[in-house]
């Protein structure tokens, strides 16, 4: 069976600057990988091109998902095959309720698989299970789509998002940050919950502080547009240590 | 072409116009004088600059003649709530008692204005008159030079109407080349409460006619009115208004007024806050497309202190659509402690679509709180990738991006019937946007 997730040599660029320098990465169903670096190293554009974000470029390489090339396909279709990137900064939407979004989302996956719409009564069974996981009453399926939600309350809401749409490929850029202790608690207990055998997760993280909850199989660092060194979870507690310097060998800008 | 409504004028005054009081034909006889000094606005009138009215100006219209036969199955799709709440309806510019319903209501007394000029309301005459004694626009003055009818509705002082009255304005197909002009004459009483709907609806989607109305809403004091006006004319029409709006003190108003029809379509809102804490809401939503003009002028006068104004209007334009938006807030120097806000945004869907958006503060008061903010653009980029990122189609998230956008000010309606039709209006209107689109391509 072909990776779940095969990127070969992949350049991407915004405008005419090169942001990915030729990155490889294997993500195999069941694993979990941990992508880190320094400030504006290309941790975001990695996860953000696979999903198909339409501001950056691909100028090389490849990007195979389930043994398709993705690149050339829009951001829903992606979507669609089972990839899904939680945002660093989830956008709000005012005038579009939780509900109605979430559900449209959904049923466009059905769609897309050939299956017929879920009615509006079954999908609010199905939220409410999933409600749970984020330790969410049902009120917050009345709010506008991320308006006014704090930081943590955006990250929950994309978790929320996540455990509707059940995706193979979950991105997560820069979940941790902006979250206090509790939200962080919340997130983490979402996703290894999700966690399955025929799934996947690619957590981009600046600190090793969320993956002392969701606990990564592979550790890679991501700098000037490259991986530069590939590990285990103990990786993560030496970077801690040491920070990127001994592995750069330029100072991290902050 | 003033000489053809000169010449209607004189023709309808030597005919139906003998059967009228003194005193009505007197103030026709004003109206038209200063129409004929005034004559149309054109391209240097400062107040017209950017709504090119010269297909309006050059046609001729005819007073609507007989109504072609509307029953009460063709106007349902048109109204709110349920059949039988009140509401006064003119075919064609004339009454219609078949299609009317004017239940009798504890303070309150409607009725069609030609009915109330023949039988003398006492205060009709001066209430008139003291309305054409500000006329705003030469089309103000046209409509109270030829205008036959329109409503007349009065609520006592503490009465409450549990729900709203619609005030329908209806043209028929085959009134193509014909002019209406609607009076419509709205008073409430001290510490009433009653909530107005205000349609023109155009029965043939294609016709070529023209409404001209004006409509006086005039609170007393510690009255509560919320005023939604639907403008849903054939996109061939031509609809021109104007609205003026007096408030005594701790009046509050909140008009939402939504327009979607009519090739040129004019709206000049003017509030007038006259006494101490009294507020005015203001909220508006357009649409164009093609190549509809939609222009809305509004006039905030903050004459009195300790009065609120908040202002919302959001346009949605696609293909040629042409928008204007002009926001004058006016605060007179001893109008302190005023609180004002303007917020006006406009949606460009094409890049042939326009708009020309001027804010006017003129404040004279150094102690108050104004403020303005005009946004055009096109949809949030990111905000699309969102939706598409969890599987959207991008043409149903840019569809859904534009419904939020117009949502937004539609939520205002308090009136539950009321935002489900307009609710359903704008899913039609996005999505047959979309099948064009998709069929042009």
């Amino acid at each position: 069976m072909a990776p779940l997730l095969e990127i070969i040599d992949l350049r991407a660029s915004v405008g005419d600057k090169p942001i990915l320098k030729g990155v490889d990465l294997v993500v195999n169903r069941g694993e979990v990988h941990a992508i880190m670096g320094p400030n504006g190293s290309g941790k975001s554009t990695l996860v953000q091109a696979i999903s198909g974000h339409p501001a950056y470029t691909i100028t090389g390489g490849s990007i195979r998902f389930d043994g398709v090339d993705i690149g050339e396909i829009p951001p829903e279709e992606r979507a669609q095959a089972g990839i899904f990137l939680a945002f660093q900064y989830p956008v709000e939407i005012p005038g579009v309720t939780n509900a109605y979004f979430l559900r449209a989302a959904y049923n466009e996956m059905r769609k897309a698989r050939g299956l017929e719409e879920m009615d509006p009564i079954d999908f609010i069974d199905l939220l409410e299970e999933k409600l749970k996981l984020v330790e969410w009453g049902p009120e917050i399926m009345r709010r506008a789509v991320n308006a006014g939600f704090s930081g943590g309350e955006k990250k929950r809401n994309e978790i929320l998002q996540m455990a509707v749409l059940e995706p193979k490929l979950a991105l997560l850029d820069e979940t941790d940050s902006g979250l206090d202790i509790d939200a962080l608690r919340i997130v983490a207990k979402g996703v290894n919950a999700l966690k399955r055998p025929d799934n996947a997760y690619v957590v981009v993280t600046h600190y090793q502080r969320l993956l002392d909850h969701i606990i990564p199989d592979i550790v890679h660092v991501l700098a000037d547009g490259q991986l530069i060194k590939t590990g285990g979870k103990e990786l993560a507690f030496e970077l801690e240590a040491r920070g990127y310097e001994w592995l750069t060998g330029t100072p991290e800008r902050v | 072409m003033i000489e053809h409504y000169l010449r209607e004028y004189e023709v309808a005054a030597a005919d139906g116009g003998a059967t009228a009081p003194g005193w009505f034909r007197s103030l026709q006889a004003d109206a038209i004088e200063l129409f004929r000094a005034s004559g149309f606005p054109g391209p240097k009138d400062e107040e017209w600059r950017f709504t090119p009215i010269a297909p309006l100006v050059r046609a001729t219209f005819r007073p609507a003649g007989s109504a072609t036969p509307v029953g009460l199955t063709d106007l349902e799709p048109f109204l709110f709530g349920r059949l039988d709440w009140p509401r006064l309806v003119l075919v064609d510019g004339r009454f219609s008692p078949e299609l009317s319903q004017l239940p009798s209501i504890a303070g309150l007394a409607i009725a069609n204005l030609a009915s109330v000029v023949k039988s003398g309301d006492g205060d009709l005459a001066s209430d008139l008159a003291e309305a054409s004694g500000r006329t705003v626009t030469p089309f103000a003055s046209l409509n109270a030079a030829l205008g036959m009818d329109g409503t007349v509705l009065r609520l006592a002082s503490d009465s409450v109407m549990e729900e709203p009255v619609h005030l329908v304005h209806v043209t028929t197909p085959g009134s193509d080349g014909t002019v209406t002009h609607p009076r419509l004459l709205v008073v409430i009483g001290e510490r009433a409460r009653a909530q107005v709907i205000e349609s023109y609806v155009g029965l043939g989607s294609e016709g070529c006619y023209w409404t001209n109305v004006v409509c006086d809403v005039r609170l007393s004091r510690g009255a509560w009115v919320e005023h939604t006006r639907i403008q849903r004319e054939s996109e061939s029409a031509y609809h021109t208004g104007v609205t003026e709006i007096r408030q005594e003190a701790d009046s509050h108003y909140r008009s939402f007024s939504f327009a979607i029809g009519g090739a040129i379509a004019r709206h000049d809102l003017r509030s007038r806050l006259g006494g101490s804490g009294a507020e005015a809401l203001l909220y508006g939503l357009y649409f164009g497309r093609g190549d509809q003009l939609v222009d809305n002028h509004t006039t905030i006068f903050h004459d009195q202190p300790d009065c609120r104004s908040w202002e919302v209007y959001k346009g949605i334009l696609t293909d040629r659509a042409h928008g204007v938006f002009n926001g004058k807030i006016i605060v007179q120097p001893i109008a302190q402690k005023t609180d004002a806000k303007q917020t006006n945004r406009a949606l460009l869907l094409s890049d042939t679509a326009k708009i020309d958006t001027k804010p006017q503060l003129e404040i004279f008061a150094d102690d108050v709180k104004c403020t303005h903010g005009a946004t055009v653009g096109n949809l949030d980029p990111l905000a699309r990738f969102y939706l598409t990122s969890r599987g959207i189609p991008d043409r149903v998230a840019g569809e859904l991006l534009t419904y939020a956008f117009a949502a937004e000010v539609l939520n205002e309606i308090s009136a539950e019937p009321v935002r489900t039709v307009l609710d359903r209006l704008i899913h039609g209107r996005l999505a047959s946007d979309r099948l064009e689109a998709h069929d042009a391509r």
